[in-house]
């Protein structure tokens, strides 16, 4: 287990006061919240900043994190072997976790909010729903969990198996960790960000026998050729100088499979073809863009070097820079 | 990929595209109460068709708006107003990026 710094993770020192401790809270998690940030490790940031905002807000769970920290630093080779038997820290349980919006509680892990092993050793499992807050915790069977696919899934249909975890808190409170497989269909067209529901697929009522539903947020992997923008996606394709000049035809990929393509003479790096409904499928199909990229050759046998000699004498007056100018 | 399985693989809808809430049902996929759906209708963050909360329905969409919301307005300690004025400006952001992507940058 990991000893964190809650102090370190808000840019604070030990002596701050709560009202710092809100300040740092709010501007770090407006830089780093999923949702909102374009920071390649919000996530993981946004993780850190929420589980060190939730240690140090409540006073009494402060207090109980500072004393953890001055007995590390007193025995640090294992606090939990001091003597006098097993140690435990007691809340009043007033604003316990802070949370009332229990969304993302539940399968698949990814959601923010999921506490450390550490803040768990201290604090025990916080119930995300709010416990202790005088707000009922909303009855549902419904769950949630992000999985990602591959574009290809999403262009042809498939039928995939996902893996989803779910913590289980047992009787004494323990928190271990189940394993599910569903195999699902993926819907042809989906697209990302959009939501699957499995019925009948959520947690079942002990009494009544009904059972909740599933939900499943759609990610893309990352594909080493294709973008993605709603339902259109985009690759580049490389063309030598001659092709892209005098036009060719020449094979491109896409998700589907190769296509053959004409390209017109005096193309240029950047101009887009566009292949029309070759995008996602869907009541309103994506489009295809298949963008030029002009590559030039290498001359390294002296054929190739008297090549872009008769190359530039075919061109007296031609200056690479002065359309470069204009483009920027 | 291959399973070795010879059970039918579960049937999945896509929300955005088939599916309609209730009030309840919304509030349960979203797991809250319904006095926290309700705000989210009265400041605009929502627009279910119908007049009365019991005639609600909820277009498909409306299920990631709405987890969308409740998400931010817990992490950021947004007020509902404020949560509508941030989904206004992500949903003008996300169109700006997609123009200026169509336009050659990346």
């Amino acid at each position: 287990m990991t000893f964190k710094d809650y102090y370190a993770a808000l840019g604070l020192d030990s002596s701050a006061d709560q009202d710092a401790i809100k300040k740092a809270y709010r501007k770090l998690a407006r830089k780093y919240h999923p949702d909102v940030s374009k920071e390649d490790d919000a996530e993981s940031r946004f993780k850190e900043v929420n589980e060190a905002y939730h240690a140090l807000n409540d006073p009494e769970m402060r207090a109980a994190y500072d004393d953890r920290v001055r007995r590390e630093r007193e025995a640090p080779q294992g606090y939990g072997e001091q003597p006098g038997g097993p140690q435990g820290y007691e809340f009043s349980g007033r604003d316990f976790g802070g949370r009332d919006f229990g969304g993302g509680q539940g399968f698949g892990a990814g959601e923010p909010g999921d506490y450390s092993d550490f803040f768990e050793s201290i604090f025990g499992h916080q119930d995300r729903a709010g416990a202790g807050q005088g707000r009922r915790r909303a009855a549902s069977l419904d769950h949630h969990a992000k999985i990602e696919i591959d574009l290809e899934d999403a262009y042809l249909g498939a039928t995939r198996t996902v893996s989803l975890s779910m913590p289980v808190v047992d009787a004494q409170g323990r928190v271990t960790m189940t394993v599910r497989q569903l195999e699902i269909t993926i819907p042809k067209g989906v697209r990302e960000g959009q939501h699957l529901r499995l019925a009948g697929q959520g947690s079942r009522d002990p009494d009544t026998q009904q059972a909740g539903d599933l939900y499943l947020e759609i990610a893309y992997r990352v594909h080493p050729q294709f973008r993605v923008d709603g339902r259109d996606v985009y690759v580049d394709l490389p063309l030598a100088p001659w092709e892209a000049a005098l036009g060719a035809s020449v094979e491109a990929a896409t998700p589907e499979g190769r296509v053959e393509l004409t390209i017109p003479p005096g193309s240029r790096s950047g101009r887009k073809l566009r292949l029309k409904a070759r995008g996602l499928p869907g009541k309103t199909a994506g489009d295809l863009y298949v963008v030029l990229n002009i590559v030039a050759p290498p001359a390294v046998t002296p054929d190739q070097k008297a090549a872009y000699e008769a190359l530039a004498r075919a061109y007296p007056a031609y200056d690479a820079r002065s359309s470069t100018e204009a483009k920027r | 990929m291959s399973t070795p399985s010879n059970l039918r693989a579960i049937d999945t809808v896509i929300v955005e595209e088939h599916v309609h809430f209730t009030l309840d049902e919304l509030c349960r996929a979203c797991r809250v109460e319904h006095d926290r759906v309700v705000v989210l209708v009265h400041e605009g963050v929502l627009q279910p068709a119908g007049g009365d909360p019991r005639e609600w329905r909820f277009d498909g969409a409306s299920l990631g708006r709405a987890r969308l919301a409740l998400r931010l307005i817990r992490d950021l300690e947004l007020d509902v107003n404020g949560v509508a004025l941030v989904l206004d400006l992500l949903e003008e952001n996300a169109h700006l990026r997609a123009q200026l992507r169509q336009m050659g940058g990346r």
